[in-house]
């Protein structure tokens, strides 16, 4: 089973914080093997074509942008980046 | 767990919880209306002519009622703006020039959902694209300055006409204010690395692609945040107003801030630069203020300045603009605001 490379991008507003813990609680719940990062330079975040943040990076690929998905989802975008 | 989480996926049950919470909406609508009456004259038998109760049953009233207004237009509101986003009006302002950009970029700045937080990669994510500078300002200066729930408290507390000409001059500063900064070759004062930001990948439209549960989950999600953000703001105006309401003579406002003092606008927008709210938050006491006697320009003028020139957005936007661009883009809009108040209170009785 590979590592997932997550990245949740975001400079620090209040929705970028929540999906930085949702994320992180949907990993410890499915109990997967995943590296999680905040990204919060501007350049870096602009660079994955994102223009409103929060985003959800996962191995590379934008999975979500502008809103927080809902728990249930991001479990779903999860489990589909690792099959 | 989320609230969405907790809503049923079938369509028929999904409108069968909508209609119920209208009703309820309607129901505690009207109900507020006598309710506070028929507790405070009727059960606790106090004195209707007592200024003190009189403040308190002002201030309970309408601050239900606001936040009926608020929880009902915030949930429309952000519900039909789900099938908005930059992303698209980024692809519609492709390619547009100045002047019919800026006229394209105001527009779209009031309809889509954009939060002050997103300035910075919206700004990039335009400019990278090939948006020219000044119709990229007219966007973010659009999008804070005319608000739909703004619009539809407007609509409510002050009726059609009010509103239009907020609309409109909205509009149009946003317009003027972008083109004027796109004739300044405003591109040497955007920091480098903005140019030179390499958009990889699809951009993700976060608009499409949503079931309507799930834009029902963003419009709850939203009303639960303005809310629990603004209810300060809310408490502080609306007992201001409470208190306006039942203790300052009338003449008082008219006397220091009325029509004939020719300061009161500049003065009002530039109080209102370090003060930083949504306009959900700052309605409830232009409506006080309102009420009190000031000029509906003046006010106006206060409001415009408050949600479209903060300083939080200012610091933010230092990342991308240098201070000369800065500059220029507080100068104009502060210009165009001061120029609306005046006009309002020249053409309102």
């Amino acid at each position: 089973m590979a590592t997932l490379d997550i990245k949740v991008l975001g400079p620090g507003c209040r929705n970028c914080v929540t999906l930085d813990t949702a994320t992180r609680a949907a990993v410890a719940e499915l109990g997967l093997d995943a590296t999680i990062e905040k990204v919060e330079d501007y350049g870096q975040i602009a660079s994955y074509n994102i223009m409103s943040t929060p985003g959800l990076v996962i191995d590379g690929t934008v999975v979500s942008s502008g809103r927080v998905p809902s728990a249930s989802e991001i479990k779903d975008l999860l489990l589909a980046a690792q099959a | 767990m989320s609230l969405i989480d907790t809503l049923p996926a079938s369509k028929g049950k999904l409108a069968l919880i909508g209609a119920g919470a209208l009703a309820t909406w309607g129901l505690a609508y009207w109900v507020n209306e006598w309710l506070w009456s028929w507790v405070m004259y009727g059960v606790l038998r106090l004195d209707s002519a007592n200024r003190v109760v009189e403040t308190v049953h002002f201030f309970v009233y309408d601050f239900l009622k606001i936040m009926l207004l608020l929880a009902g237009i915030i949930f429309v509101i952000t519900f039909l703006r789900s099938y908005m986003s930059v992303e698209r009006t980024r692809a519609l302002l492709g390619g547009k020039r100045s002047g019919v950009g800026n006229v394209l970029a105001a527009s779209l700045g009031v309809i889509t959902p954009f939060c002050s937080c997103s300035a910075v990669p919206a700004f990039i994510g335009f400019v990278a694209a090939g948006v020219p500078v000044g119709v990229t300002m007219s966007f973010l200066i659009a999008s804070p300055l005319v608000n739909e729930i703004a619009i539809g408290l407007l609509l409510t507390l002050f009726g059609w006409q009010i509103t239009l000409l907020y609309v409109v001059s909205g509009l149009a500063i946003a317009i003027v204010a972008g083109w004027v900064i796109g004739k300044f070759k405003p591109e040497r004062w955007v920091e480098k690395f903005v140019f030179e930001t390499k958009l990889h990948g699809e951009a993700i439209d976060p608009s499409r692609g949503l079931t309507i549960k799930q834009r029902v989950g963003i419009a709850t999600g939203e009303v639960s945040a303005i809310i629990r953000k603004t209810w300060p703001y809310l408490v502080v105006g609306i007992g201001l107003g409470a208190i306006i309401h039942g203790w300052v003579p009338e003449s008082f406002f008219a006397s220091v801030a009325g029509k004939d003092n020719l300061f009161a606008v500049p003065i009002v927008v530039l109080l209102g630069v370090p003060l930083y709210s949504n306009a959900a938050g700052i309605l409830p006491l232009v409506e006080s203020l309102y009420g009190a006697g000031l000029p509906i320009g003046t006010l106006l003028a206060f409001m415009m300045s408050v949600v479209a020139l903060s300083l939080p957005e200012l610091i933010l936007l230092k990342r991308v603009l240098k201070p000369q661009l800065l500059g220029i883009f507080v100068g104009v809009t502060a210009a165009g605001i001061i120029l609306v108040g005046y006009l309002f209170n020249a053409i309102i009785p």
